[in-house]
């Protein structure tokens, strides 16, 4: 599991990141999120806003993003809500990063679906790369998270690359996305086995056969 | 109000009760660790498992399920059995067995459960969770391994005290409890949290390893911190008070109290007054007290009538009625209790009380608070004002800003503003239906009485509801534990303090009197009553050491005229008596007669002269004074008089705990570690 702690509460952190502000984009996109709220429950907001925040370290840096102490600060004082509540936010789901990753997240999958379809593999292509759980490659471009399932067992194993799924990997499927990432291209997301368009049954359906072709009635052979 | 069967019992409960509610009025003990009366249900720890029918086919967290109509609820079954003992082995796996070195042990709510509804073994091998220490300030002691996140703490502080700083950070196992970046805790009532705590992952820091609960004795009490007039049990060992716990009283402190209270007990074995000391040649010196006495006696020997009588803050309605007896006995009617020099009309005490109750005030739905930081004045208060501002009360405040903990209106520091009400305020208060106004030290040092008494009629603050209970919004809160019974005594003059002064007397009692003034006594003979060497020890020429609270009987009234009764739970140290017996003694060496002997007759003696003190429970002072319709409140609210929480009286500024808080939490020092 990756290591939850938010970075250390250091000057140079707060140099760094404590003058953080929305660009004017950003400001709008934050605010847009929060008037979905109704009056008084503008604190809803503070999921979006803290991955839009990520969004922006990430763009300022060229990294996916991650959450500086003074980023999570600056959310709470936004949404007029106390620290410690943001941080339980931060710190509780997987997608905010409270370390600083590389260019291209890498998630792999290692719960039991994907195991049993060679997640094991997969991992050791990543670390043959120069990869290690979490931290950051050497060239600032990877950081390598084992993580648990994330619902793509039909399509396993997968990685999450940033916002994408890549699934039926094999250690060469995989390597073809990450020489293409770090040479700058976008892979095609999800499945990458040939022939399959996203997580129908190998080989054809096996089950509502008579719905490949038109939306068919059962009803009547129940 | 819907029927159900407990374990075969049928019952009715309220509407809106939970199933665990409806167990406990049916008698059966429900094991819980994360609900707690005062706080939102959160039905986490899963230990109040129950089977009920109707519904699904497995056990049913209790606490968070309502109970209704014809439900058949069991606590007995083998089903709630089980049920409780795999809870158990859960909470348990991660638990560490540290009992003998835990401070909660002998009172932790995890001990106890577990052995009436645990399994008796583990089944678990493997490595147990570890979690790192949190720092929570000087009050609070953290073993975050024992935690088993039942999450009342942070229930506590975001819902009670209002100030969010202890969350649950991370998730599943790695759940840890931490305030932000490790803050310390930094308000008034952060260790409730410690009672709150059912297990000992939050304990008390000064009471580390001190003792177990089954070698204290335990004492009922009243704190003196402030004029809530808390309930507190006083634990001691011995000779000492080791900790102060709040009772659950729910019409003064439901079941709170505020750090001071809890903490400044250590203050009473630090720089007390042991024995007689008499000033010469510039210093205090040791002495007896026939010599104490006879110094005394010399000094009236012209007239006895030259004696007059100053109270403290902290001192109890019996030694306040001993020392009036023993000044009117000589021939004076010098008794006055208001020492920082209030000159506030006190011939009728209902402008002086806080009408409303503390219970009472939780209904209001207007109020306006005229020159009181309640947050330091009276903690506890504060915790009602918010839950009525969460019940849909406004708040105005007049007076310099605070931060209050629910949202309020500042109307800027001008007391003339209560001359001239803003159209807004006038006609929010008078449109309400329980308007309620609150008047502070601060307003009452400025003479704001009689400005603030027209607002009764104004916005209509005393009147009768609909179902006919009769509603009285005009409150005064008073910050200092003897007040409301000083002035039931009557110990206090028309002209305050500038009467004492004016006429020069020979001999000065000052009954603990520290925050006074003394430099108008330069030619008077300066006798100080108390029990710490303060600010009034240091400029007395006689020193006779009396107890504290908690080393005498007496009674108290709080800021609503609740009479309540405090018992003796430690002796004083050395040669200290209870002030009374100091008092009658001087009345034999001065020669007159105050007409008791014994504590009994004292007592007795004073109810004669003040029946409602001889009642628990609130006085009837009758109804308010009619205003007058000339009074102008003037002057800018400067400041509140209590300028550092932690260290308000004599006992907090001797206690090493309470100086640390001040120190720590609102002068920012350093941290001091345990090395240093």
């Amino acid at each position: 599991m990756a290591d939850r702690t938010p970075a250390p509460d250091t000057p140079e952190l707060r140099a760094r990141w404590g003058a953080f502000e929305w660009t004017p984009e950003n400001r709008k996109t934050a605010d847009w999120h929060i008037a979905k709220y109704p009056e008084g429950r503008q604190r809803s907001a503070v999921m979006p806003l803290l991955d839009l925040a990520q969004r922006q370290v990430g763009a300022e840096t060229d990294t996916q993003g991650w959450l500086p102490l003074p980023v999570i600060e600056y959310v709470a004082k936004y949404l007029d809500m106390p620290v410690i509540r943001v941080l339980e936010v931060a710190s509780f789901y997987f997608m905010y990063n409270l370390k600083p990753v590389g260019k291209f997240h890498v998630q792999v999958c290692g719960t039991t679906p994907c195991m049993l379809r060679g997640s094991d593999d997969i991992m050791t292509a990543c670390k043959k790369r120069g990869m290690k759980k979490g931290e950051v490659s050497e060239d600032g471009l990877w950081t390598l998270t084992e993580v648990e399932c994330m619902g793509n067992c039909a399509t396993a194993p997968m990685v999450q690359i940033n916002d994408d799924n890549f699934e039926d990997l094999t250690p060469e499927r995989l390597h073809a996305v990450l020489d293409a990432l770090a040479a700058g291209e976008q892979p095609k997301a999800g499945t990458q086995e040939p022939g399959r368009h996203t997580s129908e049954p190998a080989g054809g359906p096996t089950t509502l056969k008579d719905m490949v072709t038109e939306n068919h009635d059962y009803r009547g052979e129940w | 109000m819907p029927k159900v069967t407990v374990d075969g019992q049928e019952i009715e409960v309220p509407a809106g009760a939970t199933v665990l509610q409806a167990c406990e009025m049916a008698g059966k003990e429900i094991p819980r660790f994360c609900y707690h009366e005062r706080l939102s249900i959160a039905g986490n720890c899963r230990m109040c498992l129950v089977e009920v029918k109707p519904g699904p086919p497995k056990p049913q967290a209790s606490c968070a399920l309502p109970a209704a109509e014809g439900q058949e609820i069991r606590t007995d079954s083998p089903m709630v059995k089980k049920a409780r003992e795999g809870v158990m082995e859960f909470l348990l796996i991660n638990h560490p067995l540290d009992c003998p070195i835990c401070d909660q042990g002998g009172e932790c709510d995890l001990q106890d459960q577990a052995v009436a509804y645990g399994r008796g073994g583990s089944r678990y091998h493997e490595n147990k969770r570890a979690v790192t220490e949190k720092y929570m300030g000087p009050l609070i002691k953290t073993i975050m391994t024992r935690c088993i996140h039942c999450t009342r703490c942070v229930r506590f502080s975001e819902e009670i005290a209002g100030v969010d700083e202890i969350g649950a950070l991370y998730r599943g196992e790695d759940m840890q409890i931490t305030t932000y970046l490790e803050q310390a805790a930094a308000h008034e009532l952060s260790a409730n949290v410690i009672d709150l705590c059912p297990v000992g992952a939050l304990t008390s820091r000064p009471y580390a390893f001190e003792a177990r609960p089954w070698e204290l004795k335990k004492t009922l009490s009243i704190d003196v911190s402030d004029a809530v007039g808390a309930n507190i049990m006083l634990h001691s060992k011995g000779r000492e008070v080791m900790r102060a716990l709040p009772r659950v009283n729910d019409d003064v402190n439901e079941e709170w109290l505020s750090d001071k209270g809890r903490y400044q007990v250590d203050g009473l074995t630090k720089r007390r007054l042991d024995r007689v000391w008499i000033r010469r040649e510039g210093t205090l010196q040791p002495a007896e007290w026939t010599e104490a006495f006879g110094m005394i006696s010399g000094a009236l020997k012209r007239g006895k009538a030259s004696i007059a009588a100053v109270a403290g803050d902290l001192v109890d309605a019996e030694t306040m009625f001993a020392a009036k007896a023993l000044v009117n006995a000589c021939g004076s009617q010098l008794t006055e209790a208001r020492q920082t020099g209030m000159t506030y009309d006190v011939s009728n005490l209902a402008a002086v009380n806080f009408n409303s109750t503390f219970a009472g005030i939780e209904t209001a739905d207007a109020i306006l608070i005229v020159g009181s930081n309640v947050r330091w004045e009276a903690a506890l208060l504060n915790v009602r004002l918010r839950k009525a501002v969460k019940a849909g009360a406004k708040v105005y405040i007049i007076g310099p800003e605070w931060d209050p903990t629910y949202p309020a209106t500042f109307l800027g520091s001008d007391l003339k503003i209560l001359n001239r009400v803003p159209k807004e305020l006038g006609d929010f208060m008078k449109s309400a239906k329980r308007p309620a106004v609150i008047l502070g030290a601060a307003a009452l040092a400025k003479g704001a009485l009689p400005a603030a008494l027209k607002l009764v009629d104004k916005f209509n603050l005393v009147r009768t509801s609909e179902d006919g209970s009769v509603w009285n919004g005009f409150n005064v809160l008073h910050i200092s534990a003897a007040r409301m019974a000083s002035l039931m005594l009557g110990f206090a003059l028309p002209g305050g303090m500038a009467d004492v002064a004016a006429a020069k007397p020979k001999v000065l009692l000052s009954l603990g009197a520290d925050e006074m003034d003394y430099a108008p006594y330069a030619k008077s003979l300066k006798v100080y009553i108390g029990h710490h060497g303060d600010k009034g020890a240091h400029h007395a020429d006689i020193i006779l050491p009396g107890a504290s609270y908690a080393e005498k009987d007496g009674t108290y009234v709080n800021t609503e005229g609740r009479v309540q009764f405090a018992e003796k739970a430690v002796f004083a140290p050395g040669d200290a008596r209870e002030d009374w017996t100091i008092l009658r003694a001087l009345a034999d060496a001065l020669r007159v007669n105050v007409g008791f002997d014994s504590f009994a007759e004292l007592q007795a003696k004073m109810i004669a002269a003040v029946p409602a003190l001889g009642e628990e429970g609130l006085a009837d002072y009758g109804a308010l004074p009619k205003a007058d319709s000339s009074a102008k409140a003037e002057g800018e609210i400067a400041g509140y008089p209590i300028k550092d929480f932690y260290l308000t009286n004599p006992i907090a500024r001797a206690s090493a705990v309470m100086q640390q808080c001040s120190d720590e939490l609102l002068h920012g020092a350093d941290v001091k570690e345990a090395a240093e």
